[in-house]
């Protein structure tokens, strides 16, 4: 089990958390501008790294919101975790 | 060697010393026809295909660990049919049609053994869904029938249907041509009959680059024991497609999930079918050397560490103690995890992708092993003839922008 450290709780138990896929995905400004390729990437395609990877998860069992957080997909380490709207390290 | 009564006798009496390496140890050409990304169950029931059926037998197959060590050597080797789609349907009833003659066609016992898969029903919504399969499968011609919980008793004896638990049951699905194989088996097996067909099965031999010509097109990999020049690929890689596609630039509609299984300590027979709960969230059936062997959904987060967390684990032990309250002073002797490629639609992806000459077979998720001698049988064909076959035509990559998904993220075995 992870030990997550919430940007705003501390560190918790994973068990409090809920993933929430990969960070950072913005949707179209303008849908009806938006091509088909463009929906699939917004919709389906993903990043899906081997290494160093940006996810958001939410501390449903604390604080609820969501964070992002930096996690090394091979050793599951986690790097880092941030609040919405910054930039990833 | 054919095994045969006759070769099975002879080797007893010469104390099994007279067995010879089932496939050949071989070493990479330069070039090939076709070279196979991946040696487990999938991408050798591919290349025996292509040799068998379609004449190619200049094939290589790379796999960077041993053969079948992936998910091949660490799913619970569940076969059923019963999906809710009729595209589904049609590639999962292929596939099971080549269970039910694999150990023959190959001379190879797989162990294929139809006990018959029942998943229950626990709550009103259960109830309803698994109604609308066995409804949907009885259309498209796939056994699946509606029985009650003294039935499902009768079917398998360890099960608890008393009205005083958390989610009592309220009738099954079963599937009787459902059940299990041996699935070391089915790789070794299909290692050896492409083996024979002059396919080179090359182990310790790990992709690191996919090389492209300028207008696009492949012209080979690049891999630990050198380049090897190949004008079809085909990507069977399971978790690592990813890694493998970006190699070519292609991103894909994927997800690596760690997804954990366990067998208890052996006892005697106990169980002769496959039991699944979707809502409790586990699946047990005995293996014949008598292990219990349990599994349930893939871990909450992405990842490539072929392990799991412990409370994932807990969890699934928790239901099967609800569910067969017999076998809760057991003890479990071994938990794993394997990578599983999930797509959005919880179907396969079988076919062309944007870079001629490559083809990708993958996003199997959590549920590959039942549809391997299919997977491998419309693959072949596939990268034989640059067309899919009739089966995995639905399956295409380009599924996700077209919109024609297949949906069958409510007919797997458990939620994901």
């Amino acid at each position: 089990m992870l030990l997550i450290p919430c940007p705003w709780c501390g560190p918790r138990p994973e068990l409090e958390f809920r993933h929430a896929g990969q960070a950072h995905i913005a949707r179209p400004a303008d849908p009806s501008a938006t091509s088909d390729a463009e929906w699939t990437e917004f919709l389906f395609l993903r990043s899906n790294p081997k290494g160093r990877h940006a996810e958001r998860w939410r501390h449903a069992s604390g604080c609820n919101r969501f964070f992002n957080c930096v996690r090394d997909t091979v050793s599951d380490t986690i790097l880092a975790t941030y609040k919405p709207g910054e930039a990833a390290p | 060697m054919r095994h045969s009564l006759f070769s099975i006798v002879r080797n007893a009496i010469g104390g099994n010393r007279g067995w010879p390496a089932q496939w050949r140890e071989a070493a990479p050409k330069p070039e090939y026809d076709i070279v196979i990304v991946g040696a487990g169950g999938h991408g050798l029931a591919t290349a025996y295909y292509l040799a068998r059926e379609h004449g190619i037998s200049n094939i290589a197959v790379l796999e960077k660990g041993w053969l079948g060590g992936g998910n091949t050597g660490r799913n619970t080797t569940i076969i059923r049919s019963n999906y809710l789609w009729e595209e589904s349907q049609k590639l999962y009833e292929h596939a099971l049609k080549l269970w039910e003659t694999l150990s023959q066609e190959l001379n190879y016992n797989v162990m294929y053994s139809p006990r018959g898969v029942m998943m229950l029903a626990h709550t009103v919504h259960d109830v309803q869904s698994a109604q609308r399969h066995i409804h949907a499968n009885r259309l498209g011609g796939i056994d699946n029938e509606w029985i009650t919980p003294e039935q499902a008793k009768a079917f398998c004896p360890l099960l608890n249907i008393e009205a005083n638990i958390r989610y009592p049951i309220l009738g099954a699905a079963l599937q009787r041509r459902g059940g299990v194989a041996r699935h070391d088996a089915v790789a070794w097996g299909y290692a050896r009959g492409a083996s024979a067909l002059g396919v080179d099965i090359i182990q310790n031999c790990e992709v690191t680059g996919i090389d492209r010509a300028p207008s696009g097109e492949v012209t080979g990999v690049q891999t630990t024991r050198g380049a090897i020049r190949a004008r079809r690929i085909g990507v069977v890689a399971a978790g690592h497609t990813s890694v493998l596609m970006a190699m070519a630039g292609v991103r894909m509609p994927l997800e690596s999930y760690p997804l954990q299984a366990l067998v208890s300590e052996p006892v005697k027979p106990i169980m002769s079918c496959v039991v699944m709960s979707n809502t409790v969230h586990a699946y047990m059936s005995q293996s014949d050397k008598g292990e219990l062997v349990i599994g349930a959904g893939t871990d909450a987060y992405t990842s490539y560490s072929q392990t799991g967390a412990l409370h994932i684990s807990a969890h699934t032990l928790d239901a099967i103690c609800e569910l067969f309250p017999a076998v809760r002073r057991m003890r479990m002797l071994r938990n794993w995890g394997g990578i599983v490629d999930v797509t959005p639609d919880r179907s396969p992806i079988i076919g062309k992708t944007p870079v001629p000459g490559l083809y990708v077979n993958c996003g199997w998720g959590t549920g590959g092993f039942k549809a391997t001698p299919g997977s491998g049988h419309v693959f072949a064909h596939t990268l034989a003839t640059g067309a899919p076959h009739k089966f995995n035509a639905p399956f295409t990559l380009d599924r996700f922008r077209s919109g024609r998904l297949i949906d069958e993220a409510a007919a797997a075995a458990v939620a994901h």
